[in-house]
């Protein structure tokens, strides 16, 4: 390491102009993608409880066979890569924002075990001097018991990575990112 | 906000870049059974803002209370959205040709290169750059600064660097701007960046200023990176070979994202 990383700052209220107003991704996969099918609603809340308007959400993600877009994953012949794997949105005023996507397949960890499905969230706002990174899991999938990344969180904070179904909305799943309070959710050094 | 313009990746343009980005790691021995991931670097401490920092009194609410989890780097961390196959339109790395006449304000070329740590450059780093205009007002709905707006002059860019790292934009001086952080706040002129690297966690977003201006001691979001070499790093330096004779003054601006240990992985 020779040189030291430029530091961030916030994105600011006026990102809208550089990146999302043009440029916004709501759609990290569509019907041509092979998988289960997902509209994940996400909201950002602050600490005092206001729904954050002005936030940017990014998220990273697998393909139904657990296999990234990039040449650091060791991408199959027959993998489904019709898609990017990206998505972003800025927040409406009612602190919320949708992407249209699938569950992902499980992704290798560290060593050899396997990843429960999950996607990788960046978060941006004014009042945010660099970005927040958490996870996206998926309530009651059986891989979650066993995913080494869950394992690292305190047992009473596991249930905050995990979006919920919407039980009036079959393939509607809701995740909330608490910045502060009871339900924080749990943020990654990454 | 409203999304206007939504970006679709469609199946042609999408398998289009797997197979670019499959050809790319046949070449460069990534399609082995290795599983070892190369951690990218930490961040140096002092080197970077802290989520809290009252000052800034927006931290305050937004910023976790609960110490943050620390993440072996896997396959998730170390991937991401790589552009290069994006189409970048004409002007949209010149903001004083995005209208059919001219902005107002002191024109400039804002140039640099995007480097890791290890000092290799990042080829089709996607850079996304937006800014107010020459009297401080930014085009956004948001934006109450009682200052013209100018019809020339979005303030939106975007370009990709190419294989040395380099970008240029061609654009106007920004105006310094009150905001409402403290009484009589000001904000420096500055330019804000959006940087895609290689990886999910080089993704870096952040404000280049301009050498010389008089409100950086009194800037709570300069100030709150800890270091002064830190803060250094952000703001541009005047350069001459930059500089077009009768035409712009040319200012440097070089990006550094977080790299990683040499390993079976790297290219």
């Amino acid at each position: 390491m020779d040189l030291v990383p430029t530091p961030s700052q916030t994105a600011g209220p006026y990102f809208h102009l550089g990146m999302t107003e043009t440029r916004s991704v709501p759609c990290i996969a569509g019907p041509q993608t092979k998988g289960e099918r997902v509209r994940l609603t996400c909201r950002v809340i602050d600490g005092n409880g206001v729904l954050v308007n002005d936030a940017m959400i990014e998220i990273w993600q697998a393909n139904a066979e657990g296999k990234y877009n990039h040449p650091d994953d060791v991408p199959e012949k027959t993998g489904d890569f019709s898609w990017f794997g990206f998505g972003r949105m800025a927040t409406a005023e009612d602190g919320s924002c949708e992407f249209e996507t699938i569950k992902p397949g499980r992704v290798l960890g560290s060593g050899n075990e396997l990843q429960a499905p999950h996607l990788n969230v960046a978060i941006f706002a004014r009042g945010m001097l660099k970005q927040l990174y958490t996870r996206i899991y998926f309530a009651g999938d059986p891989a979650n018991s066993e995913d080494p990344v869950i394992s690292l969180v305190p047992p009473p904070r596991r249930e905050i990575l995990m979006a919920q179904p919407d039980t009036a909305r079959p393939g509607h799943w809701r995740f909330d990112v608490h910045l502060q309070g009871e339900q924080e959710t749990v943020f990654f050094d990454v | 906000m409203t999304n206007n313009r939504m970006l679709r990746y469609d199946a042609t343009v999408c398998r289009d870049l797997f197979e670019k980005v499959r050809a790319k790691a046949e070449v460069m021995g990534h399609l082995t059974n290795e599983r070892s991931i190369a951690q990218y670097h930490r961040m140096p401490s002092g080197s970077q803002p802290p989520s809290l920092y009252e000052p800034y009194q927006s931290t305050v609410p937004r910023a976790p209370t609960k110490a943050l989890i620390v993440l072996p780097h896997t396959l998730s961390e170390i991937t991401g959205p790589l552009y290069g196959h994006e189409k970048i339109g004409e002007t949209d790395n010149d903001l004083t040709r995005q209208h059919a006449g001219e902005p107002l304000g002191e024109r400039i070329i804002v140039a640099g290169r995007v480097l890791d740590d290890n000092g290799r450059p990042v080829p089709n780093a996607l850079i996304e750059i937006w800014q107010a205009n020459a009297t401080g007002r930014y085009r956004h709905k948001d934006d109450q600064h009682p200052a013209p707006l100018d019809p020339n002059f979005t303030g939106s860019g975007r370009v990709l660097t190419d294989e040395t790292g380099s970008y240029r934009f061609v654009t106007i001086k920004p105006g310094a701007y009150p905001w409402f952080n403290h009484y009589n706040a000001w904000r420096p002129a500055h330019i804000h960046f959006s940087i895609f690297g290689r990886a999910f966690i080089t993704r870096l977003v952040t404000q280049m200023y301009f050498p010389g201006d008089p409100l950086f001691p009194f800037d709570p979001v300069l100030q709150s990176i800890p270091e002064e070499k830190a803060r250094q790093r952000l703001i541009s330096k005047f350069n001459l070979e930059t500089t077009q004779p009768q035409w712009a003054l040319g200012f440097r601006f070089d990006i550094v994202l977080r790299g990683r240990d040499a390993t079976p992985f790297e290219g």
